[in-house]
């Protein structure tokens, strides 16, 4: 029963991208296979989240495949996201006048993507761990390039060149750990298992240690966007199609930093809680003033959202630097409440882009009068994003300044938090003028569908998204055990 | 092998190993910078055949046969596939450092090498281990021409370069990580190469060269 509940989320989306391979997309059939597919896998998720959080964590094929309560967390994120990207899939293929081997090969490659980040979060060995976020970046290349255009090429190449590069020096550093490891004792097979590491941790030799878990956190933070390897993010996130940005930026940073959450358990009791702070802090600061600034200028609204990611990633390394049990819980809850926010933000950007051709900021005016359900949508995105009430990302802000405070961080988390609220000034006058405004002007380059057209169908996953991060921000509810075991495992008490 | 001549074969290999790196950053032709890392391939190969014969590994001896084939034959092919229909004129033209300045800063990376594995040869000290600052000054130079050149298939070797660094990094050190993460690893690594030969090819047909100075739309 634990065998299957730990294969399934594997197996599902690959069977999905099996069924696209075999008959391709079809517009009333097997457009929706993907949405049966991870609603069956939302399913497996909280099945799984039961389990861990009454039985403490689960293993399967020798310890390759292992769940704990920060890897169910990290699934039922997953679960959620890909079941709204695949839902408002359909439509926004049928909006963006796809061929028929393009749409098949999008189905294929999408559940592929989320099939390795499902491997990601459950893998019980760093190696495999890094050997799917690896193929995170190769299957996402070809969906970035989705579009075919000079700029989707340009963002693609790239996405592939840093990603693959930064991943890489990941590598390096987790051979660095294996040799480690190998000296203080363990075997070949224990060597880069994640609980054997974290309960030996203490026996590694620190220098090598010290320069391993570096590189690694560099790699990986590269591909969950944060300083310096972040070129790659606002290109890739602003050329993918909408539901592969949602599923990009509201999952794939957070698979990326839950390795660097992995490692920090191995790190911290090896060399001290200091020296990962140090780093992690570093990387968040200066991540934050980074889009803080490149977001007051910006232009395109496709991009503030990536650099809007790029700002909520500096955020949860901030709070994996204080890093105590309060930091943690807040640190998982804004990651979930984030994906939810960011995909519905992304999903309804992309109709925006549709029905005005363009992702300039100055093409899109009065959307509030316009096109009224799509304005509310995006807006009210916008808003949880930027942590007003009932959104969960408002209780999870208000924990990650709490726990810095606490800390006796709070110079740090003060500057972290100067930069939030300048990118909060620079969204809000930037969505201002996308929402509101006079209608007339610049109406030339946009497609004349009647003024409330956003069709029926593609209105409810954003809905739903909406009322998750809501859920989320008043009451955990059942989940809350499992939150809890989560900051747990990585928070210092 | 005698004990005594193993530490002189490695030493040279991993001479050949480092001298073929910093021969890409001093070739302006990108069909020579192809020609050198098939050179390197060969030269990695030999490095973990050496440490195979030494320990009597046959296990080793093998994958060196194959680490052999993929890096000194398939990927070297894949790259002069991409190099399109006249390879003989296809030139780094204007790298954003030039070629004496790029040598120097191979001479410092290498040093930068030697100093940051410091602790890395004192955990174990052996013959194996003396050499990884040389896979380690590989891995940097590697870095050092993919963010230099401007080329897309300069970027691609100067990938692959780093790649190979860390692959020796991992034989020295540790003997190879387990199997099933080499096999993934040599797997991503082979598809990575192939999506990069895909992009190469469509930015060719979108922008007319592989000169990345025309990847300049997406900027802030």
């Amino acid at each position: 029963m634990t065998t299957a509940l730990l294969l399934a989320p594997i197996g599902l989306p690959v069977a999905a991208a099996l069924v696209y391979a075999a008959v391709g997309w079809r517009p009333r059939t097997s457009a929706w296979a993907g949405v049966v597919s991870t609603a069956l896998l939302a399913g497996n998720a909280l099945g799984l989240a039961a389990t861990v959080t009454r039985h403490g964590p689960v293993h399967t094929a020798g310890g390759l495949i292992r769940a704990d309560a920060l890897s169910a967390w990290m699934l039922l994120g997953i679960a959620a996201v890909a079941l709204l990207a695949c839902w408002a899939s359909p439509s926004y293929l049928a909006a963006g006048h796809t061929s028929a081997r393009q749409a098949r090969r999008y189905g294929v490659l999408l559940h592929l993507f989320i099939a390795a980040m499902a491997t990601a979060v459950l893998a019980g060995n760093l190696g495999i761990l890094w050997v799917a976020v690896e193929a995170t970046t190769i299957v996402t290349a070809f969906l970035v390039g989705h579009e075919r255009s000079r700029t989707a090429l340009e963002a693609a190449w790239k996405y592939v060149v840093i990603c693959s590069a930064a991943i890489a020096i990941a590598f390096l550093g987790l051979i660095l750990l294996y040799y480690a490891a190998q000296h203080a004792g363990l075997s070949a097979e224990q060597a880069l298992d994640w609980a054997t590491l974290a309960a030996h941790a203490h026996q590694l030799d620190p220098a090598v240690t010290r320069i391993a878990v570096g590189l690694a956190v560099l790699g990986f933070g590269a591909k969950a966007g944060l300083v310096p390897l972040h070129a790659w993010l606002p290109d890739a996130h602003s050329q993918a199609p909408a539901p592969v940005s949602a599923l990009m930026s509201g999952v794939l940073l957070p698979v990326a930093l839950y390795a660097v959450l992995r490692i920090k358990t191995i790190a911290d009791p090896a060399l001290g809680a200091g020296y990962l702070r140090t780093l992690l802090m570093i990387l968040a600061l200066a991540t934050l003033a980074l889009a803080a600034v490149l977001l007051i200028g910006q232009r395109d609204f496709k991009r503030m959202l990536a650099y809007s990611s790029m700002e909520h990633m500096g955020l949860i390394a901030l709070a994996a630097a204080i890093g105590t049990r309060l930091a943690i819980a807040a640190l998982l809850l804004h990651m979930a409440g984030h994906g939810l926010a960011k995909t519905v933000a992304f999903l309804s950007s992309g109709h925006i882009l549709h029905r005005h051709n363009s992702s300039q900021i100055t093409d899109v005016r009065a959307l509030a009068t316009r096109m009224p359900l799509l304005a509310g949508l995006f807006g009210l995105a916008i808003v949880a994003l930027l942590g007003f009430p009932p959104a969960a990302l408002f209780a999870s802000e208000l924990g990650i300044a709490r726990a810095g405070a606490d800390a006796g961080l709070s110079w740090a988390t003060a500057a972290a938090f100067a930069f939030v609220v300048v990118a909060f000034a620079a969204i809000t006058a930037h969505t201002g003028r996308m929402l509101l405004g006079p209608p007339t002007g610049t109406a030339s380059n946009e497609v004349s569908d009647p003024p409330a057209a956003l069709a029926r169908s593609a209105a409810p996953p954003l809905i739903a998204g909406l009322l998750g991060v809501a859920a989320l921000g008043v009451a955990l509810g059942p989940v809350a055990g499992l939150l809890h075991a989560a900051a747990t495992i990585v928070g210092a008490p | 092998m005698t004990d005594i001549s193993y530490p002189l074969y490695l030493d040279l290999a991993a001479g050949l190993f480092l001298l073929t790196a910093v021969g890409v950053l001093w070739r302006h032709q990108l069909s020579a910078m192809i020609r050198l890392f098939a050179l390197q391939g060969v030269a990695l190969a030999a490095i973990v055949a050496i440490l195979g014969v030494h320990q009597y590994s046959l296990e080793l001896i093998l994958v060196a046969g194959g680490l052999g084939v993929l890096r000194a034959g398939v990927l070297p092919y894949l790259a002069w596939r991409a190099l399109g229909d006249s390879p003989a004129e296809a030139r780094e033209t204007r790298p954003v450092v030039n070629v004496a300045a790029s040598l120097l800063a191979a001479a410092a990376l290498t040093l930068l090498a030697y100093a940051v594995t410091r602790p890395l040869v004192a955990l174990a000290p052996s013959p194996a281990t003396a050499i990884l600052p040389a896979a380690v000054a590989v891995v940097l130079i590697g870095f050092f021409t993919l963010v230099t050149r401007r080329r897309a298939l300069s970027q691609v070797v100067g990938f692959l370069l780093l790649d190979n660094g860390i692959t020796a990094t991992a034989f020295l050190a540790t003997a190879g990580v387990p199997l099933i993460v080499e096999l993934g690893v040599s797997f991503d690594l082979l598809l990575v190469v192939l999506v990069l030969q895909v992009l190469t090819t469509r930015l060719r047909t979108a922008f007319g060269s592989s000169d990345l100075d025309e990847l300049r739309e997406l900027h802030d």
